[in-house]
């Protein structure tokens, strides 16, 4: 089986300070990594490999430093990494991005299975993934919570729904998109990481495939954002103390005002 | 132009043959929308058996017109033929506007059909709007973990699509006497070839287990005491329609399976709204709950470093307050039922 992993590189947005005065993100403090949500996608290919055998491709669009995040995806058990990276292919917006990635699927690669995130914490849209399944005609089978079983050309899997685990049956070829239930992402082994140091990232600009000018990077995107606003952030907000029963009274009062403020109830 | 092509559409979501509450919350957006571009507002339903009188209710809520494609094999969703119903529908009536909800149908079946038809996706929307002189619509939404606001166009493409949050805004008041038009649309076989096959449903054990799609959590922790008193959660979480948490030391104790720890070793979420009761806010738990949207607190200790993080708390004995917050819920919630609306706009 050969399955391929598109991941992301995103901002670390454990270490994302907003700065209390303007509310904005303080850029010098964020460190790129793996988008922490791919990490289950390359943990769910890994187990699927040691289990059916096979081979894994991680595959990601991005700045010449998302080589990195390419390289700790082989350290935990992938075996090659393919980068496209190429000024026209910037400011895709994830139609553009799904073209980009499902063209470099089709022309690399004959696969069975493209396992992807749930969504990336930065766009945070979870539309690449059932975008890529579209570009490429296959099935698609999102928020994947369990893999209960492959009898060679199809899987029974879990779906998590509003409703509860939709149970499917989905041939190969097909694309996932998986939540964190699906298995705990393994950290990588000092001999995974050597053989990533040693193995070699394939960086691939607009010329490596048959790429439609037209349809990458800012110009082939249909959509456009227009304006950024940063909402400020004061977290802390009223406190009630209850002292008697008025207090009391007062507090579910306000508390269930509050819900319907926010159009939660 | 014809006028055809200026709809605006809005899917409904169905299970069962019963509408979800988006299918109407999407219908106020809609109409707010199609009244600014002067369009006529379609709701499209894809099911199977959905009588008359529930389709009728769209136009009670405000759609002008409703599409109704029914088939045995729309009654659940799969993403390949709900899509290629959609495909042709929008091939052959070109709306301006498609808006679906931002749910776990809308957010697979969207983004497959916008590469399906070529144009631009904006997601889970939180106010929708129209540009004036341009007439294009303007889609907001959170990003970056909510710590920005964008405002996406989809200037060239039609129709401009969009997922919207649930409950981003309230249903229109329904108005029995309102007339609109219902059409039923044949769908021929070859539009329901669908390689996946959806085998059951499952329901969720019985304390939920869907703390990462919800939008409401309510958790537990020490302060609760004991087993028992896990209930005033549980009781809380289901008069809000929430998920179930629990920090560490309620999990330990056994007063709740793992699945629903919260924090570092437990799960990360970002609900619309996050209950932390008798929850001290530890920075452990903290890691797991920071992205959420509205923090609310009850705690009798005024210096638990929960309160630092919470948009609203109550310091008082959990004992009181919980038992009194949901009796006053319930009368709102009767209140609502007696007027005969759950919350919604003139
Ligand atoms: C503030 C803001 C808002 C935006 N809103 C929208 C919008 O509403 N609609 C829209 O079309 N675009 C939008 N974009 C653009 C969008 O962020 C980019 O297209 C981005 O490249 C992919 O989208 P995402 O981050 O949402 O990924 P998601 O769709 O959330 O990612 C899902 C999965 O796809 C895979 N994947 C995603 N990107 C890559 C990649 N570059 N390389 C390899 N694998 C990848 C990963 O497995 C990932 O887990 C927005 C951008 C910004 C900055
Ligand atoms: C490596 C590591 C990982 C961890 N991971 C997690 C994790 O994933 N999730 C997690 O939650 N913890 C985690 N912890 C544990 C964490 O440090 C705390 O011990 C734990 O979160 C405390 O749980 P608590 O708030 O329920 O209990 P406590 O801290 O004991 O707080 C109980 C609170 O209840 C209040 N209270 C008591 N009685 C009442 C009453 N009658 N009415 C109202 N309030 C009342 C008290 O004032 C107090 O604030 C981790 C710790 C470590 C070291």
């Amino acid at each position: 089986m050969h399955i391929v992993v598109p991941i992301k590189q995103v901002p670390d947005t454990a270490k994302v300070k907003l700065d209390p005065e303007t509310g904005t993100m303080i850029r010098s403090e964020t460190d790129a990594v793996m988008n922490p949500l791919d990490l289950y996608a390359v943990e769910t290919a890994i187990r699927l490999k040691e289990q059916y055998g096979g081979k894994i491709t991680v595959l990601s669009m991005g700045p010449s430093s998302a080589h990195r995040t390419l390289k700790e995806a082989l350290a935990m058990g992938c075996d090659e990494g393919v980068l496209l990276s190429d000024k026209a292919f910037a400011g895709a917006d994830t139609w553009a991005t799904s073209y980009a990635l499902s063209t470099a699927i089709r022309e690399s690669v004959p696969y069975d299975l493209i396992i992807t995130g749930e969504r990336a914490t930065d766009g945070d849209t979870g539309q690449v993934g059932p975008g890529i399944a579209a570009w490429l005609n296959i099935p698609v089978a999102t928020y994947v919570a369990r893999i209960e079983n492959f009898d060679g050309t199809r899987f029974t899997l879990a779906r998590l729904t509003e409703e509860g685990y939709e149970r499917l049956s989905v041939p190969l070829p097909c694309l996932l998109t998986v939540v964190k239930e699906i298995a705990i992402p393994r950290l990588p082994t000092l001999k995974g990481i050597k053989r990533a140091r040693a193995s070699e990232i394939s960086i691939r600009g607009k010329d490596a495939f048959p790429f439609r000018d037209e349809y990458l990077g800012l110009r082939g995107s249909p959509t456009r954002v227009v304006k950024i606003e940063t909402p400020q952030v004061s977290r802390k907000g009223e406190v009630l103390v209850i002292k008697t029963e008025e207090d009391l009274e007062k507090a579910a009062e306000e508390f269930v005002r509050f819900l319907e403020e926010r159009a939660l109830i | 132009m014809d006028l055809m092509e200026n709809q605006v559409w809005t899917l409904a979501e169905q299970w069962e043959g019963k509408l979800k509450p988006i299918s109407y919350e999407l219908l106020a957006w809609g109409r707010n929308l199609a009244d600014k571009l002067n369009a006529p507002l379609v709701s499209v339903v894809m099911g199977n058996g959905i009588p008359r009188e529930t389709l009728e209710t769209l136009v009670h809520y405000g759609a002008d017109e409703v599409y109704c494609v029914q088939h045995p094999r729309l009654s659940h969703f799969t993403c390949e033929s709900y899509a290629r119903v959609l495909e042709r529908l929008i091939q052959t009536r070109r709306p301006t506007i498609l808006l679906g909800g931002a749910t776990t149908t809308g957010r697979t079946l969207l983004p497959y059909l916008a590469v399906k038809v070529g144009t631009g996706l904006t997601a889970d929307c939180t106010a929708l709007d129209i540009e004036p002189g341009t007439g294009n619509l303007l889609q907001t939404r959170p990003a970056i973990g909510g710590n920005i606001m964008a405002t996406i166009k989809t200037p060239n493409h039609r129709p401009q699509m969009a997922t919207v949050r649930p409950r981003s805004k309230k249903p229109l008041c329904p108005d029995p006497t309102r007339k609109g038009r219902i059409e039923t649309i044949e769908a021929p076989e070859e539009w329901m070839d669908n390689r996946v096959q959806f085998l059951e449903l499952q329901a969720l054990d019985e304390d939920g287990n869907s703390l990462e799609s919800a939008d409401i959590v309510v958790s537990g922790g020490k302060g609760l005491k004991k087993a028992e008193n896990f209930s005033l959660i549980r009781g809380l979480a289901e008069e809000l329609g929430a998920a179930i948490g629990a920090s560490r030391e309620a999990v330990e104790r056994g007063w709740i399976s793992y699945p629903h720890q919260v924090g570092l070793s437990g799960k990360t979420i970002s609900p619309k709204l996050y209950i932390a009761v008798g929850i001290s806010g530890s920075i452990q738990h903290l890691a797991g709950i920071k992205s959420s949207e509205t923090i609310l607190a009850v705690n009798s200790d005024p210096g638990a470093p929960i309160f630092q993080v919470a948009n609203f708390g109550i310091v008082g004995d959990l004992f009181q307050v919980i038992p009194r917050i949901r009796d006053r819920l319930r009368e709102y919630r009767m209140r609502k039922q007696q007027e005969g609306t759950h919350g919604c706009e003139e």
